[in-house]
């Protein structure tokens, strides 16, 4: 398997506040990968600095070899990286269809583009039955479907998706997980996925990183992280042999 | 009662002024969160290039001359470059400045603008004669209707009915409105934030050039400081409007062009004087009806 993305030892500050401190990871092509970690560990930070949303004081993000740092986050999306911001960002005024479009006017060939528009449509009727549908007016799953397909649309070899999951009835995002894995067969996408909880992860991904406090804490494949233990203790911080109740959230 | 729809008729043809200069302000404003003061310094570019830079009282006609379907392309590109190169010069530097900073910059640039004009031309006021068909008149009924407001109203319409469809139907139109809705969202998806602004800098030229012919038309005369007026009228329709809905500041424009011409026109002589006091009354009054302006909204570029 290729390296598809090196996120290479980055350190992130907002003013005094440093986010990320020496974070690696990396993505091999076709690969999912998720990070967990609590509420303000910093996964929102490490996807914006790998989209260009946010430039790391230290470190290099490098894309099949070369480095994407400093770049701007148009410019990356143009070298086939898509992300999918946490909380949605529908373009609420604009419609269903015009959302889809303008991940489509990225890849510059139109007749692909409209083909892409249609493949959109048929995967999710859904969308289609509210193309003309000013896209704020949608429900939140529905709106997560459309972002989702929205970055598919710019043809990205890689997909980084922030807390898909995040405000949806678990019924919805059994469907938006179902829909990402069906993208990812059809669209021969690598996903890099944010989450703040484990089970639907342990199921789907093939490798896992834990993020707490602004570093990496464990990384490891989804078979060897499976008993859910060794996350637990990541995740919460416990020291050696300490068992505590606490649950990541579901 | 034709007395009333002669003035209405006035009233409309300065209204539409107001709004296309508020439509090119509010264009900047959606996407950039730029109150651009520098808009009347271009609609200024666009008159003067008309003339011979000199600093004598009687303009002679420079571009002013030329055939019409020459002339108005070239005035809108003139002021379409200018436009360009302030974007280029000041406000790209300027890109994560708060929107304050932008204001302020912009008055600068409406300072420079001003003087760089005084060098070139002088500063007295110049009569120019642009069009001698312009007051013609075309009778419709028993109503004698200045044949260049008909043309300002066609002049405006088909405009407003351009910006429309330009933001509705292409390709540009479309990431220029999703960028003004959410900025790093589009560019995310690839949308080129400077090509878009750029762009939105380009359609406020245009509008400004054909602003610059109009007015000049109707006013007949130009000076190095006739855009500041322009520019703070549609700032407060911008404002009216509700910040940031180009709906709203077309609206806007019209309701201070007509409040301004029936106030003219009504007000007791004595009072008349103070004419833009009571306009500016007038706009506190609605905000404090409609403190988020006549149509608020949450996007700029929603439902035009
Ligand atoms: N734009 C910002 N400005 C200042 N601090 C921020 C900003 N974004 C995030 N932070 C802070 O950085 C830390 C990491 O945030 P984030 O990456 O959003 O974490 P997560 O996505 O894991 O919840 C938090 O302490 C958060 O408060
Ligand atoms: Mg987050």
């Amino acid at each position: 398997m290729t390296t598809l993305l090196e996120v290479d030892r980055i350190s992130v500050r907002y003013g005094n506040l440093v986010a990320l401190r020496d974070v690696s990871l990396t993505v091999a092509e076709g690969e999912v990968v998720c990070i967990i970690g609590p509420n303000g560990a910093g996964k929102s930070t490490t996807l914006a600095a790998i989209a260009g949303g946010v430039t790391p004081f230290s470190g290099d993000i490098r894309l099949q070899g070369e480095s994407i740092l400093g770049r701007q986050p148009e410019q990356i999306a143009r070298l086939g990286l898509s992300l999918v911001p946490e909380g949605r960002h529908v373009f609420g005024t604009l419609t269903v269809e015009e959302n889809l479009k303008i991940g489509g006017f990225v890849q510059g060939d139109r007749s692909t583009a409209r083909a892409d528009l249609d493949r959109m449509f048929t995967l999710f009727p859904r969308l289609a039955e509210r193309r003309t549908m000013p896209a704020g007016r949608l429900s939140g799953g529905e709106q997560q479907m459309l972002v989702v397909a929205r970055a598919v649309m710019t043809r990205p070899r890689l997909l980084l998706v922030d807390e898909p999951s995040l405000g949806l009835a678990p019924r919805i995002v059994d469907q938006i997980y179902e829909m990402l894995l069906d993208l990812r067969q059809r669209a021969n996408l690598t996903l890099l996925i944010n989450e703040q909880s484990s089970n639907r992860i342990l199921k789907h991904a093939d490798r896992i990183y834990v993020l707490r406090g602004a570093r990496i804490q464990l990384e490891g494949t989804a078979a060897e992280l499976q008993d859910g233990e060794a996350i637990r203790s990541a995740y919460f911080g416990f020291e050696d042999g300490a068992t505590a109740k606490a649950e990541i959230p579901a | 009662m034709i007395q009333f729809i002669q003035n209405l008729i006035d009233a409309v043809a300065l209204g539409s002024i107001y709004a296309l200069v508020a439509l090119g302000v509010g264009l900047l404003f959606g996407i950039l969160r730029l109150i651009n003061f520098a808009h009347g310094d271009y609609i200024t570019i666009g008159a003067y290039a008309l003339i011979v830079p000199s600093a004598d009282v009687t303009a002679r006609l420079l571009i002013g001359d030329w055939p019409w379907p020459v002339l108005i392309p070239t005035i809108c590109l003139i002021v379409v470059i200018a436009a360009l190169l302030t974007d280029a010069a000041v406000f790209r530097p300027l890109r994560r400045a708060t929107s304050p900073t932008l204001m302020i910059a912009s008055f600068a640039v409406s300072y420079i603008i001003q003087n760089g004009v005084l060098m070139a031309y002088g500063s007295r006021p110049k009569s120019v004669d642009l069009w001698s068909g312009a007051n013609s008149q075309v009778f419709i009924g028993d109503l004698r209707v200045p044949m260049l407001q008909l043309i300002t109203l066609a002049v405006t319409l088909v405009l407003m009915v351009a910006v429309t469809l330009f933001l509705r139907r292409t390709s540009y139109g479309i990431q220029m409105r999703a960028a003004a809705e959410d900025f790093r969202m589009a560019q995310y998806l690839g949308v080129r934030g400077n090509v878009v602004i750029g762009i939105a800098f380009a359609l406020s030229g245009i509008l400004a050039g054909v602003v610059s012919l109009l007015y000049t038309t109707q006013s007949g005369s130009l000076s190095h400081v006739m855009g500041v007026p322009l520019a703070l009228f549609a700032f407060v329709a911008v404002v009216v409007g509700g910040m940031g809905s180009l709906v709203g500041a077309v609206v806007g424009g019209f309701v201070i062009g007509i409040t301004v011409t029936m106030l003219q026109a009504y007000l007791p002589p004595d009072l008349r004087a103070f004419r833009d006091a009571f306009a500016f009354a007038f706009v506190i009054l609605v905000l404090l009806v409609r403190p988020a302006g006549i149509i608020p909204s949450r996007s700029t570029f929603e439902r035009v």
